[in-house]
């Protein structure tokens, strides 16, 4: 087997692979992201990243407590975010647990919503703590219910403890089980991973075994999708691009509340991976409370005045 | 569709340029006699026109500033002094905008520098030396060491009000009273921060600021009631001054040019090495006596460790540097973007290879693309004289003696960088490398608790931190 | 003085041609050039070298060689070698103090003296090696994630033009070369004789070639080239009189050497003025 003509999946190759990369300076990245997080976005440039947020939004809902109701109004909301103005486009994608994606599917199609995917969360999320027999299956089911974008978590006590093989094999996997039929986005759980040197190793292992989109964190763990952390990853896949000629997406997930954080990480992706990543094809934001945030930022844009959350919907 | 930034400009509503400045002496605006017009760089505005102090002015500043020092300041207990420092910090951190506005429109800095560089760390200056103040017996210099009284200071235009602080904040916090004089093109937050002595109610004369050009440096540092010498500048200027204060007993610190060269391995974490590159020589225009000028590059990454760079340098935002998202703002004079270009002429016809980011450049104000050349050695001009502009020179090496032979073979000592992860090879270098400041896996960082000065040709003494004090004080018992 | 035919004595002494110090060794000058020391009563004492420029400029070469490597070894090394020329610097005790009285004129007592303080400098000075960065050296505490030290390190090449004494001589090469220095030391007039003849105990007591290179004869000669040679980093001019240090600072003024003067007692305030402090900052992550 040959990934990409870099490694073969064995153990070794694998270890040497990653023992190359170059180090990650943390308080370099951190300074970085502190950097271009003071970037001043304004007027025409605001409105473009507003929007250009609303159809990157993952809108998410990962609760216990989720019911078929909850997660109906929320497909209404990903296809129309605003009813009152036709102009807001719909977002990235629904995201939810497996067993919610028929009853997502169903909705979104009924409500003239099919170019919004269901993304699912399969592979035993949030921890990943099942057998590999079990991880197929559940995104097998996934797939079976509608889901087009698989969102898997990676072993990571496997990959602290150095186990690259492992977390390459389960992701090269569940890869398969994707085929053509599902995009695979690869979760890291970047706040377990600790430090930028595994958030990076963590991308090339993703990345070489076929992900789609490398993804932050399931939303569970704090710290999620800091700018340093999606920094580092957004590096990654640019190198990886100049490497291959592959352009693999990007998904920060936990943590952006507002339109503040959303464009910070917009500015990110152009100054960093470039402005071809800024597309939904290859940058999505996994959110829940922000889309509201960057609808009322919408509403100050076009009305002047400051919007009260009475004016957007809630689910 | 792309992402392009709308502008957004800092607002100028907040600064007061007066149409005429004097200069301020004894705790007052004095008229001056001749004036010369300050603009702004970025666009060539006037903004106001600036006194050309002569002898006489400087006569009476120093006049001021003797008087102030034996009847007030020397009189003063160290802790009181410490409290008028605290009180001018203070008065920065709250007019901090404003002075960041003055210094953009001034300077042609961009304004994410000043608000979040220049100013900060110059109100961090005033707190650092203020606390100093009431505890120079444990400066290392003995007990109860002695300022020398009247400092002249001479400060340049990259860093208007920073330099400034290095030098008054120190001098005062020492009990020494001050006749500075800002460099020629860039005077105004000099006088605003007059203004600021005036607010906290510094005493009369113990801050006093001639404005001018040379010939007025020349006077403060030729003034016999002139007992230390500050000054930031020119190494050749410097050698002036060595030379005009040969036959006195009077103190002298100077912080002069510098070649810095920035050494990166091929275990650097490359992508902070990229930054630190780009911070080393862009930052401020390039305007910076401790830029790495040179990059001195591991064969090995050469090739990729240049693209990424340039990859880098494509989103250096040039432009307004009231801008908030403008990353290299304008060259102060049309004196230095000639100096500049010159250079960089010097660097085509030595067969060095020029590159720059496509960027449109206003047809008004003073403006040069950040550039790199390729394939220079030791040899060329590029390589061995400070430029003082956003060029960087790039070299490359194939075992690390080698590397730091060449980051050594310079007059200058004043900085240095090395990167790599591996931590007694970082050790081994900082070690071996022949300058005051040695950056590793960072570049351009600054703190007032941290001395900064220079080897060889680069400076005598050093500013900031415990060092910086033994420039204005005489050794205790 | 009226001449008295001289008789054959048992056994006729053997006379010590004093030479120049030079990388280890004791060459004469290049120039050929002597100069007479002659005692008070006009008696001839010895006729060492008149140094010329271009004993001085082989002089830096040997210094700036040695340079590095003098610096690099560790503190305590250099601490041991310096103890090491107080040890040997005892044992000639009585063999330079006659030389002191013969060449200057003073006392043997005082001369003794002399010798004995200049043995204690050495020891005291020895101690020095390991304690410049405890004492001039600082770790920072700036704002931000980020290590940050001060340490001071030797300039390089050091001249000296100390008075005309064994003790100012000794005064001035030992707080140049105890940081890691290289000195290359201009001994004026009836100083030479003790400073040659301490070449010698400097030869034995392990101190690398190169690292103290001493030339005899005149400062008005020597200083001024040495000022502006562009290869010595640093000029003591403590036995240069107020009226010619001008001069020499002006011509040091092309390269910044640092020059200085000293009066009073030795204090280590002479060994910072030729040290540089360099300070590191290094990011503290993970």
């Amino acid at each position: 087997m040959s990934f990409y003509g870099i490694v073969d999946g064995s153990e070794s190759s694998l270890k040497h692979f990653l023992a190359q990369l170059p180090g990650v300076d943390q308080v370099g990245a951190e300074a970085r992201a502190a950097m271009l997080a003071t970037r001043s976005i304004k007027t025409s440039s605001k409105r473009w990243a507003i929007d250009t947020a609303i159809s990157m939004v993952d809108l998410t809902t990962l609760e216990g407590a989720d019911t078929a109701g909850k997660v109906r109004a929320l497909c209404s909301k990903a296809v129309r975010p605003d009813p009152t103005d036709s102009t807001v486009p719909s977002v990235g994608a629904v995201c939810v647990y497996n067993d919610m994606v028929a009853i997502a599917r169903t909705h979104l199609d009924s409500i003239g919503g099919e170019h919004v995917p269901v993304a699912a969360v399969s592979t035993a999320f949030p921890s990943g703590r099942a057998s590999m027999e079990v991880k197929i299956q559940d995104t097998q089911d996934a797939i079976d219910s509608g889901a087009a974008e698989i969102d898997m978590v990676i072993d990571r006590g496997a990959f602290l403890s150095g186990q690259f093989g492992l977390v390459f094999d389960e992701i090269v996997k569940i890869r398969e089980v994707c085929g053509d039929r599902a995009h695979l986005k690869v979760i890291f759980e970047t706040g377990e991973l600790v430090t930028y040197d595994n958030v990076r190793k963590a991308s090339y292992l993703a990345m070489l075994a076929g992900a789609d989109f490398i993804k932050t964190s399931t939303g569970k763990v704090a710290p999620a999708a800091t700018p340093p952390v999606v920094l580092v990853m957004l590096e990654a896949v640019r190198d990886f691009y100049s490497m291959t000629n592959h352009r693999i997406g990007v998904k920060p997930a936990g943590g952006i509340r507002n339109t503040k954080d959303a464009i910070k990480q917009l500015v990110l992706v152009n100054e960093t991976a470039g402005p071809e990543w800024l597309t939904p094809e290859l940058f999505r934001i996994g959110a829940s409370a922000l889309l509201n945030d960057l609808l009322m930022q919408r509403m100050k844009m076009d009305d002047g005045y400051y919007a009260s959350p009475n004016y957007v919907t809630i689910d | 569709m792309t992402f392009e930034y709308a502008p957004a400009p800092e607002s100028r509503s907040i600064v007061d340029i007066k149409a005429k400045y004097g200069h301020f002496i004894d705790g007052k605006f004095v008229a001056g006699k001749n004036h010369f017009a300050t603009i702004n760089p970025a666009t060539e505005e006037v903004l106001s026109q600036i006194a050309l102090g002569g002898a006489s002015d400087v006569d009476k500043a120093v006049a001021a500033a003797q008087k102030a020092y034996t009847r007030t300041w020397s009189k003063l207990s160290g802790k009181e002094r410490g409290k008028y420092l605290y009180r001018i910090a203070r008065i920065l951190q709250e007019r901090a905008r404003e002075f960041a506005v003055l210094e953009t429109l001034d300077n042609g800095k961009p304004i994410r520098e000043t608000r979040d560089i220049d100013i900060p760390l110059v109100a961090a200056h005033f707190f650092y030396h203020a606390g100093w103040a009431d505890k120079l017996d444990y400066a290392g210099l003995g007990k109860s060491p002695q300022p020398h009284g009247v400092a002249g200071q001479i400060i340049p235009w990259n860093f208007p009000l920073l330099m400034l602080a290095w030098k008054v904040a120190p001098a005062l916090a020492t009990g020494n009273t001050v006749v500075l004089k800002p460099a020629e093109t860039t005077s105004l937050t000099a006088l605003l921060f007059a203004q600021v002595c005036q607010e906290a109610e510094l005493p009369d004369g113990v801050v006093n600021i001639v404005t001018g050009d040379g010939r007025t440096g020349s006077a403060i540092v030729n003034h016999p009631g002139i007992h230390k010498i500050a000054f930031t500048g020119s190494t050749e200027v410097g050698k002036k001054i060595a030379r005009a204060i040969a036959g006195t007993e009077k103190k002298a610190t100077l912080e002069l040019g510098g070649k810095g060269a920035n050494v990166v391995f091929d275990d650097a974490p490359i992508d902070e090495a990229v930054e630190g590159i780009v911070n080393g020589i862009f930052f401020n225009q390039g305007h910076v006596c401790c830029a790495g000028s040179r990059l001195i590059l591991q064969e090995g990454i050469a090739d990729e460790f240049i693209e990424k760079l340039k990859v880098r340098m494509a989103k250096i935002r040039v432009g307004d540097p009231l801008d908030k998202n403008t990353d290299l703002g304008a060259i102060n004079s049309r004196e230095q973007l000639l100096k500049i270009q010159e250079l960089a002429g010097v660097g085509d016809s030595e067969g060095a290879e020029r590159w720059s980011p496509a960027c449109t450049l206003s047809d008004k104000g003073f403006w040069f693309a950040p550039t790199i050349f390729t394939g220079v050695t030791q040899a060329h001009r590029i390589a061995r004289e400070e430029i003082f502009g956003p060029i960087l020179s790039i070299l490359t090496f194939r075992t690390p003696q080698e590397a730091i032979e060449k980051a050594n073979n310079t007059p200058f000592g004043l900085s240095a960088g090395v990167w790599s992860e591996k931590g007694s090879r970082i050790l081994w270098a900082t070690q071996q490398l022949r300058a005051g400041v040695v950056w590793a896996n960072t570049f351009n960082k600054f703190d007032p608790a941290s001395p900064f000065g220079g080897y060889k040709e680069s400076g005598w003494g050093r500013e900031g931190g415990k060092h910086g004090l033994s420039a204005y004080l005489k050794e205790g018992k | 003085m009226a001449t008295t035919p001289k008789k054959p004595v048992a056994r006729l002494e053997v006379k010590k041609t004093y030479k120049l110090y030079i990388n280890g060794a004791f060459p004469r000058s290049e120039s050929g050039r002597v100069y007479e020391i002659l005692t008070s009563k006009g008696v001839s004492v010895a006729n060492p070298s008149l140094a010329s420029r271009k004993d001085l400029r082989d002089a830096v070469v040997a210094a700036r060689a040695a340079q590095s490597g003098w610096a690099k070894a560790t503190a305590y090394n250099r601490g041991q070698i310096l103890y090491r020329i107080a040890e040997m610097l005892e044992g000639r005790a009585e063999q330079l103090a006659t030389e002191i009285s013969l060449a200057t004129g003073v006392s043997s007592k005082k001369a003794h003296d002399e010798v004995l303080a200049a043995i204690d400098r050495w020891v005291w000075m020895a101690g020095w090696s390991d304690k410049l960065s405890a004492a001039f050296g600082a770790t920072n505490p700036v704002s931000g994630p980020y290590y940050n030290f001060t340490i001071p390190e030797p300039q390089g090449v050091i001249a000296v033009a100390p008075a005309e004494s064994f003790l100012a001589f000794i005064d001035a090469i030992a707080p140049a070369i105890v940081s890691g220095n290289t000195v290359v030391a201009l001994v004026p007039g009836s100083a030479a004789i003790a400073a040659m003849t301490f070449a010698e105990v400097l030869a034995t007591s392990d101190l690398p070639a190169g690292v103290v290179n001493i030339l005899t004869g005149s400062h008005d000669e020597l200083a001024p080239w040495a000022a502006s040679h562009m290869d010595i980093d640093g000029f003591d001019i403590s036995g240069i009189s107020k009226k010619k240090r001008a001069d020499l600072k002006v011509a040091g003024a092309e390269n910044l050497k640092r020059i200085h003067h000293f009066e009073g007692a030795l204090s280590p305030t002479r060994i910072y003025a030729f040290m540089e402090t360099k300070t590191v900052w290094h990011p503290i992550g993970v």
